[in-house]
């Protein structure tokens, strides 16, 4: 290529440097939200989407296979489970269960947690020792065994598997959240505020808040998966979801005795909960390296 | 800090300067009861603002002074915005706060703010984000933030350390200005004595958390009672002085916990007596209108 006869050889133009993208450019992860979109399409559309009545048994029907199994029909596309219920209905009512509690928990769990994070790290000294200690303590509580505690003596119940996960869960958020208000607190903003002026209540919402919220979606979004699995393992022990609503963690436990005859009742709401966690968990890592490579550690 | 004592009348300028770690800024926001709780406490003392006694309104009060009489711009304008919101927000939250304002007359006001710090096209910085703005133009968001009120008092904590010179006089300039459309009293924290003889009318010179030497800028620079002030101005370069070597001060500034017994600054001092070991010096006075904290000037 000829030198550029004016300008200077010196000069580079905008297009030698090898611009690094910037982190808005960052393609969008198509994939995990395609997943996660679809899957909440089909919870919200259940009643339209959904072939069959999930609940409707029909023993003559029992253990149909997938339709492209041999003896498999269009009528029951992924199968009958053991008391001829159609499992593609089964599965997509089921979603309606596992989004519902992932995201429920998870709001609760992160709002609370939050909440504990600011006010520890904004008042510290014996407030945040006590914050703390409450804090430690309920992470080393397992939330199995709070949930089957629950589900023993209160009945095993949506309410309660969404109420035993964010009882738990919310230490995680207010551990975070508080490590990113003590170093908040040491800049002159903060300080710059209250001598502004602003109260307690002022500096937490309008400054500290609005500062912890890239984190606080990448962690929501990284634990939705997580919780989602929380629920499924609740379920497939029988302290979660109470039959006959169909969700993916007991239906996998009532395919758990047929898996060498009849893999598809285990299979595909293994499957569906391997899909939506997976996505999620896309999502978040993308979201994390988005706003913040700093946050690598969550 | 101990027998720290000054006032600063509407329209004057108190510079106050002293090495790192001498108490200026912890004076200034003792003033306004803001010290670091886990550092310090107030024990006692006094601090008046038109007449009115701040150390023992409640905390409620001192929200209501704090921004709307007594204003301070720190010294990292990197740090001193909020990075989340837009420079729009952060100028208008004191207005809405201190007069109430909303809707257009917010959004006018906001604009005559900025403009008046001198920033260029207001108008369009008003939607940038902090991190899209020169240290310098932070520094003068800050500026405009801290007179939204107007306030009484100004105390400015080293507000152009880390901007370049050239934008340094700038920032200096527009501080004098708002001070004079406002009439504001104004404190300058700072330890270049170069701005101090530009920009004061007064100066405190503080060492180990004690005020040594007070006066009008003039007759310190000119004829310096107190022998830190005398070394302190020795070290600066001077242009046309036949000087090979800037005289240093011996020795580090004593350590705050454990104070000597007498004089803080005896054991650096070059005409240090036996009393300074023994006793502290009260204030005398030095000349019209001048204090000095040092036996030298004890009547005798």
């Amino acid at each position: 290529m000829p030198a550029e006869p004016t300008g200077g050889a010196l000069l580079l133009s905008e297009a030698d440097i090898p611009a690094r993208p910037a982190p808005r450019d960052r393609k969008l992860p198509v994939i995990p939200l395609g997943i996660i979109a679809v899957f909440v399409l089909v919870a919200i559309l259940a009643p339209l989407l959904s072939p069959a009545d999930p609940h409707e048994q029909s023993l003559r029907n029992r253990f149909k296979p997938p339709v492209w199994e041999e003896g498999g029909s269009w009528k029951y596309a992924l199968g009958t489970d053991r008391l001829g219920r159609d499992m593609l209905s089964r599965i997509i009512w089921g979603s309606r269960v596992s989004l519902a509690a992932g995201v429920l928990a998870v709001l609760l769990a992160s709002a609370f947690g939050a909440s504990v994070g600011l006010v520890a790290g904004y008042y510290g000294g014996r407030v945040d020792a006590a914050l703390m200690r409450m804090t430690d303590a309920t992470m080393s509580f397992p939330v199995i065994l709070l949930a089957l505690i629950l589900a023993v003596t209160v009945g095993p119940s949506f309410t309660n598997v969404v109420v035993a996960i964010s009882v738990i869960l919310w230490a995680r958020y207010a551990r975070v959240i508080r490590g990113q208000v003590l170093t908040l607190m040491q800049l002159d903003f903060i300080a710059q505020a209250r001598i502004a002026g602003a109260g307690a209540w002022r500096i937490i919402t309008r400054h500290l808040f609005p500062n912890t919220l890239n984190t606080l979606v990448v962690l929501v979004t990284l634990q939705i998966g997580y919780v989602i699995i929380l629920e499924a393992s609740l379920s497939f022990l029988g302290a979660g979801i109470p039959p006959p609503t169909p969700a993916w963690g007991s239906m996998i436990a009532e395919g758990r005795e047929f898996v060498t005859s009849a893999w598809w009742v285990s299979m595909f709401p293994g499957l569906a909960i391997l899909l939506v966690v997976l996505a999620f968990n896309l999502l978040g890592d993308w979201l994390r390296d988005t706003f913040d490579p700093k946050l690598r550690q969550l | 800090m101990d027998g720290v004592s000054f006032s600063v009348a509407e329209r004057e300028t108190l510079g106050l300067v002293g090495e790192s770690g001498s108490g200026k800024s912890m004076t200034c926001l003792s003033m306004i009861r803001l010290v670091p709780r886990q550092a310090a406490r107030i024990l006692g003392g006094s601090v008046l603002l038109d007449g009115e006694e701040l150390l023992t309104k409640s905390e409620r009060e001192m929200q209501r002074i704090r921004g709307r009489k007594i204003a301070m711009i720190l010294q990292d304008p990197m740090s001193s915005l909020n990075p989340v919101f837009s420079i729009g927000m952060q100028v208008r939250e004191p207005l809405t706060m201190y007069h109430g304002l909303r809707g257009r007359a917010l959004r006018e006001r906001a604009d005559e703010l900025l403009a008046s710090v001198r920033i260029p096209s207001p108008a369009a910085r008003l939607r940038a984000f902090p991190h899209q703005l020169s240290g310098g133009m932070r520094q003068r968001v800050v500026g405009a933030m801290a007179i939204a009120a107007p306030p009484r008092l100004l105390i400015a904590d080293e507000p152009t350390t880390s901007l370049d010179l050239t934008i340094q006089a700038q920032y200096l300039a527009l501080l004098k200005e708002l001070q004079e459309r406002h009439g504001l009293a104004m404190i300058f924290i700072t330890h270049n004595l170069g701005i101090v003889s530009r920009l004061c009318d007064r100066v405190a010179v503080m060492y180990a958390g004690r005020i040594v030497e007070m006066g009008r800028v003039r007759q310190i620079f000119t004829a310096p009672a107190h022998p830190y002030t005398q070394a302190l101005l020795e070290s600066i370069p001077r242009l046309g002085a036949r000087r090979d070597r800037l005289t240093a001060i011996d020795g580090q500034p004593p350590d705050l916990a454990t104070l000597p017994a007498g004089c803080s600054f005896a054991p650096r001092c070059p005409h240090v007596m036996e009393r300074c070991r023994a006793e502290a010096p009260p204030e005398f006075t030095a000349g019209p209108s001048q204090m000095s904290r040092c036996w030298l000037h004890a009547p005798s």
